[in-house]
């Protein structure tokens, strides 16, 4: 519960994700759900010359369990407030500013 | 026998020892031969964690001509 509500935070944020295969994905974070399951709009695959086939998508689905990393601007994240939340295990209440 | 469960400074379940290593610089070892250091901001009962200023290390195992195993480290 307490990714999920972080990821919510941060949607329209622009976000690099690494998947488990090594592609990376840069993109704007519209969705998220319980599994972490993410919905990208408007992709960049960083390494387009390795991975051809994407250079064409625009919109992504990406099952949570494939991914790896999610890099997120460090202006977005409140380091003080995560710790917090993690400490009281109450991530919920305080995300839904 | 209640004194060995009540041990250390803060509870008794194991991620009560990773919570104590919040907002420091913790090292993980991951899958696939990667580690990582970075100061630890937040993680979860499934051990998804959220780490600033990371540091990633990567190690490849190339075969050269002799066949022997070089262990490469890439860091990202």
């Amino acid at each position: 519960m307490l990714f999920f509500s972080f990821f919510k935070t941060l949607t329209n944020q622009t976000v690099t994700i690494e998947l488990k295969n090594d592609i990376r994905i840069r993109g704007t974070l519209k969705s998220v759900d319980q599994y972490l399951n993410i919905k990208l709009d408007d992709i960049e695959v960083l390494d387009l010359v390795k991975y051809p086939h994407l250079s064409s998508v625009k919109n992504m689905f990406i099952r949570g369990s494939v991914v790896r990393y999610v890099m997120l601007p460090r202006s977005e994240v409140d380091v003080g407030l995560l710790e917090d939340a993690t400490r009281r295990g109450k991530l919920r209440i305080v995300f839904l500013i | 026998m209640a004194d060995i469960e009540d041990s250390g400074p803060s509870g008794s379940e194991p991620l009560d020892l990773v919570r104590l290593s919040l907002d420091e610089t913790v090292f993980v070892k991951l899958r696939g031969d990667r580690e990582l250091k970075g100061r630890l901001h937040a993680y979860d009962s499934h051990c998804n964690l959220v780490l600033g200023d990371v540091e990633e290390t990567i190690y490849v195992v190339e075969e050269d001509e002799n066949e022997e195993e070089i262990v490469r480290v890439r860091d990202s």
